[in-house]
């Protein structure tokens, strides 16, 4: 409990100085809380020999400088023993402890490791394009740009690849960001506490459009995931071939959409390009990949 | 005829660029225009241009890295500039196509060719000094070296003018640097001024590993070397290790784009996470090559204006050749958010993590070193504290980076932005700088101006926290990076502030020149005659300043560590020139030679000639360089002779200056 008091604290100084925050500050997920954790309790640990080093600098250079007869002089001094092993043994020491930290807690929130639940995992396919986020439900059998709903309170199962080139798939509020990389699927479990809009971003350079490769994770309520969905399968096109075709021409700042319906194959046919028949040929809209104008929406 | 190329190469309708590239040209046109009008041609060619002095090749390496660092800061500035108006869908003065080259040709150029030749151009002048012999191993081969890399320099600088930089980020990820998503020439042109300068970085650690291990004075056993040359040692051997590596990536890149192969494509069973994993085998070493030397820079200048012995040399050398060895086994940490899993990210966090140790030993013994001395506050002196203390928080932050699930929070956001400027700026450029200051003097026979010295390091060391402080927040508040504009109003007031370090750092680097030129005018009254400013311990100092083409007339005979110190010690105590009765010898110099120029610059037209695709002319510059091997090779003389005479002369006239220079 002391830990955690004592993490409170120094986020509340944080937070502080921004007035507001979002990002890694405020966590919204047991995720993200869990890795917020990990790197103040580094922090802290590494800044309580970091200060007194940086203090011992200056206190030693300051003191021993040439004018200060009362300090002692040592022209020869050049070996310690005793000190040597203290010197070794401090950054040993403090890298057993935060290796000990790493070792464990990169075990512990591995991405593709499921989180502990009692509510069912929803799972959601994301594809990254030119310059949008295509997220397919597979069990709902819709699927959506730009713009992600989960219920909060349950965990969430990514499956993620690329149509072309990396990004990474990051908001910032719920922890973890994992790459998406073509003919690759990675994988990522995350959840959020809270109902609430989390801003995710592509955290992966990926060309002209890249800045615009932004997205919303909406957390609601399980009523409201159920109505959202039921809305979703009554309008919109279908996401077949075709339709991903169309997707594939590069855009950016995409306003939300949804399709009604998808083609099951389709996220198999992304990831292994040219072997799925459904898309022979692998982004065949191609050369597309120049700054597209400003999509105003429609 | 001329394959890609085309007058739309120019990019007319840019005024950022054409503007940029204009400057540029006129510049270097008005310096060639000023040495031909002052008639210099022939000094310069017979003196500087085909040398294969040492001294003169890394005075040589630290001008183009000067230069480059302007080159590179006027990208940094751009850079912060935008940021610092690009809120909104819009935003900022730079096109994305504009911005996004900006970003990738900075950090190019800022780690191959301001970095990497600064620190290569202080190894190349100080180590064989130090090691107390005439010349590196290979003479010609270091000219080739230098005039390889600047033939880098020089097809990178192009790419302002002629077509456009790879616009990739500065490592060229593919799937984005496939010719599918970058059809232009901008990653040609990236990818051969790196193979071309790539050579030549091979050949110089080559040629430094081999001075170190085979060439040093007589009695000059490892462990009495000075750590300067066990770093140098490491990093060149890094160097060889490495950059073969990145030269095969490359290679595969460049087959990728050339010849339709699929070593990184999406499509055809191509893998692009080998290239990232590739990339970054060569990547972490590269960071040590860059900081090893300077830990040996700082390892001396403190132990010299001490006035003490390093502390724990040992300590030293094996945290140097453990580093040597550990970043050979880190590079994944470079991308925990692969999803290569827990194992493997936890085994490459703790290797991390383990790296660390050997380096915090390094900033203790530098501590120690001060204990018990009496601290001369010089310039470079300046640099090293300043070093200590900005380089512990970069390296506590790089710690935390280390733990895979703060990396997954952390990953490519302006916290990694600001943890690697950190290091680099509070460690690489300090260590430069420091070096810079440190040895001028004895590259040039003045010292530098203190006060011009000491201003620039605060505004270096104001601009760093100013400019990069601010971005370790944004990184907590989830700004990614390479961002062109941004939609979060909360950022900018942190991204004015870092501008304004931009600002601060400006002074800095403005502060360098004005300390360079009023030192110049002022060189009469700050002559260094007795080779020994700073009360210096290593072999070097024993040296006039600057030190004669043959740097030692007699070969020092080295019986301990610091041998020079103590030479000077017993020679005090005895009150006697102790270098009266020697025997001069006459002594054999390699002959100048313009094979380097010569041979880069048909680099240069291979290099251009293949980013453009005009395949004769690849074949007319290979067959240059081929050809100047070749008479290279058929030399008949590659040696002159230095009469014994005229050494003794130099040599009795250094002994006066000293003495009559330290006479109590």
């Amino acid at each position: 409990m002391h830990r955690h008091a004592t993490v409170a604290l120094l986020l509340s100084v944080l937070t502080g100085v921004a007035g507001c925050t979002s990002g890694i500050l405020d966590p919204q997920g047991p995720v993200a809380s869990a890795e917020l954790t990990i790197l103040i309790n580094s922090l802290g640990i590494m800044l309580a020999i970091v200060v007194p080093t940086i203090l011992a600098t200056l206190g030693v250079a300051w003191w021993f400088r040439a004018g200060n007869t009362r300090a002692q002089h040592r022209p020869d001094w050049e070996y310690s023993g005793r000190i040597e092993m203290v010197v070794w043994a401090i950054p040993a020491m403090t890298v057993l402890l935060l290796g000990g930290i790493g070792w464990v807690s990169s075990r512990d929130l591995d991405p593709p490791k499921p989180l502990a639940s009692s509510a069912p995992t929803l799972r959601v396919q994301v594809v990254s394009l030119d310059w949008k986020w295509l997220f397919i439900y597979p069990d709902q059998g819709i699927a959506s740009i730009n713009h992600v709903v989960v219920p909060a309170g349950a965990p969430v199962r990514f499956e993620l690849t690329s149509d072309g080139v990396m990004n990474s798939f990051f908001v910032p509020q719920l922890g973890s960001q994992i790459y998406t990389m073509p003919g690759m699927v990675t994988r990522l479990h995350l959840q959020a506490d809270k109902p609430g809009r989390y801003p995710g971003i592509s955290a992966q350079f990926s060309g002209a459009g890249f800045p615009d490769m932004r997205f919303t994770l909406e957390a609601v309520s399980r009523r409201d995931f159920d109505a959202w969905v039921a809305a979703a399968q009554g309008r919109g096109e279908t996401l077949d071939a075709d339709a991903f075709r169309r997707l594939t021409k590069a855009s950016r700042a995409d306003q939300p959409r949804t399709f009604r319906a998808i083609d099951p194959r389709l996220f198999n046919a992304v990831v292994n390009p040219g072997h799925e028949t459904i898309l022979p040929e692998p982004n065949p809209n191609f050369p597309g990949h120049d700054y597209p104008p400003l999509n105003k929406g429609s | 005829m001329f394959g890609k190329l085309s007058w739309s190469a120019i990019p007319v309708d840019e005024p950022i660029d054409m503007i940029a590239s204009g400057l540029m040209v006129l510049a270097v046109l008005s310096l060639l225009a000023w040495v031909t009008a002052k008639g210099h041609w022939r000094y310069l060619w017979r003196e500087w241009l085909t040398s294969v002095e040492h001294k003169r090749i890394g005075v040589m390496y630290i001008v183009l890295a000067l230069v480059m660092l302007l080159r590179g800061f006027t990208d940094a500035v751009m850079m912060r500039a935008q940021q610092a108006v690009s809120v909104g869908p819009d935003g900022g003065y730079l096109p994305p196509e504009h911005y996004n080259q900006i970003f990738s040709a900075h950090g190019t150029i800022m780690i191959f060719f301001m970095a990497m030749p600064f620190i290569i151009g202080l190894m190349n002048f100080a180590v064989p000094l130090q090691l107390g012999i005439r010349d590196v191993a290979f003479p010609t081969l270091n000219s080739v070296s230098l005039w390889l890399t600047a033939s880098g320099i020089l097809l990178t600088n192009m790419s302002l003018v002629v077509g456009e930089f790879a616009r990739t980020g500065w490592l060229a990820y593919p799937p984005l640097s496939e010719l599918k998503y970058s059809p232009g020439v901008g990653v040609d042109y990236y990818l051969w001024a790196l193979q071309i300068s790539g050579v030549g970085t091979l050949l110089s650690g080559i040629n430094l590993a081999t001075t170190i291990l085979k060439m040093r004075a007589p009695g000059m056993g490892y462990t009495r070397m000075p750590v300067f040359c066990w770093t140098a040692l490491a990093s060149n051997l890094l160097i060889i290790a490495a950059f073969p590596v990145l030269t095969a990536t490359f290679a595969m890149l460049l087959l990728d784009r050339y010849l339709g192969m699929h070593f990184f494509t999406v499509d055809g069973d191509g893998n692009p996470m080998m290239y990232i994993n590739l990339i970054w085998i060569w990547g972490h070493p590269e960071v040590y090559i860059l900081i090893l030397p300077c830990f040996g820079v700082f390892s001396e200048v403190v132990s010299t204006f001490s006035g003490k012995p390093l502390f724990g040399y040992r300590s030293m050398v094996a945290a140097t050749m453990a580093i040597c060895v550990l970043s050979f086994i880190v590079w994944l940490h470079h991308f925990f958010t692969m999803g290569a899993g827990a194992n493997v990210n936890g085994f490459f966090g703790v290797m991390t993590m383990i790296i660390a140790v050997p380096t915090g030993v390094k900033v203790y013994n530098w501590l120690f070193t001060m204990y018990g001395g009496r601290v001369r506050f010089h310039a470079p002196m300046y640099w090293s504290v300043g070093f200590m203390v900005t380089f512990v928080i970069g390296g506590m932050t790089g710690v935390l980076l280390a733990v895979p699930p703060a990396d997954f929070i952390l990953h490519n956001s302006l916290f990694l932005i600001a943890h690697f400027h950190n290091v680099i700026i509070g460690g690489v450029v300090f260590g430069v700088l420091a070096g810079y200051m440190y040895w001028f003097p004895k590259a040039f026979g003045f010292t530098l101006h203190e006060g011009w010295g000491k201003v620039s390091f605060w505004c270096w060391f104001i601009g760093f926290y100013l400019a990069f402080m601010p971005l370790y927040y944004l990184g907590m508040l989830g700004m990614t990076r390479r961002l062109q504009h941004y939609d979060n109003p909360a950022w900018q007031p942190w991204l004015i502030v870092a501008a304004a370090g931009v600002v601060f750092i400006m002074a800095g680097i403005l502060a360098l020149i004005v300390q360079l030129v009023v030192s110049i005018r002022t060189r009469d009254q700050r002559r260094d005659l007795t080779g020994d400013p700073w009360g210096g311990r290593s072999l070097e100092w024993s040296t006039p300043s600057p030190p004669p083409a043959w740097n030692f007339a007699i070969l020092p005979r080295v019986e301990r560590e610091d041998d020079y110190w103590h030479t000077k010690a017993r020679a005090r105590e005895e009150r006697i020139a102790a270098a009266r009765a020697l025997v001069y010898e006459d002594i054999h110099m390699p002959r100048n030679s313009p094979t380097g120029f010569i041979t880069a610059f048909f680099a240069v037209v291979t290099g251009f000639a293949l980013i453009w695709h005009i395949w004769w002319m690849v074949a007319l510059g290979l067959a240059g360089a081929l050809a100047t091997t070749l008479v290279f090779a058929w030399r008949d003389e590659s040696e002159f002779e230095i009469a014994a005479d005229e050494v003794a002369q130099a040599d009795q006239a250094h002994i006066e200056a000293y003495w009559a220079g330290t006479a109590p």
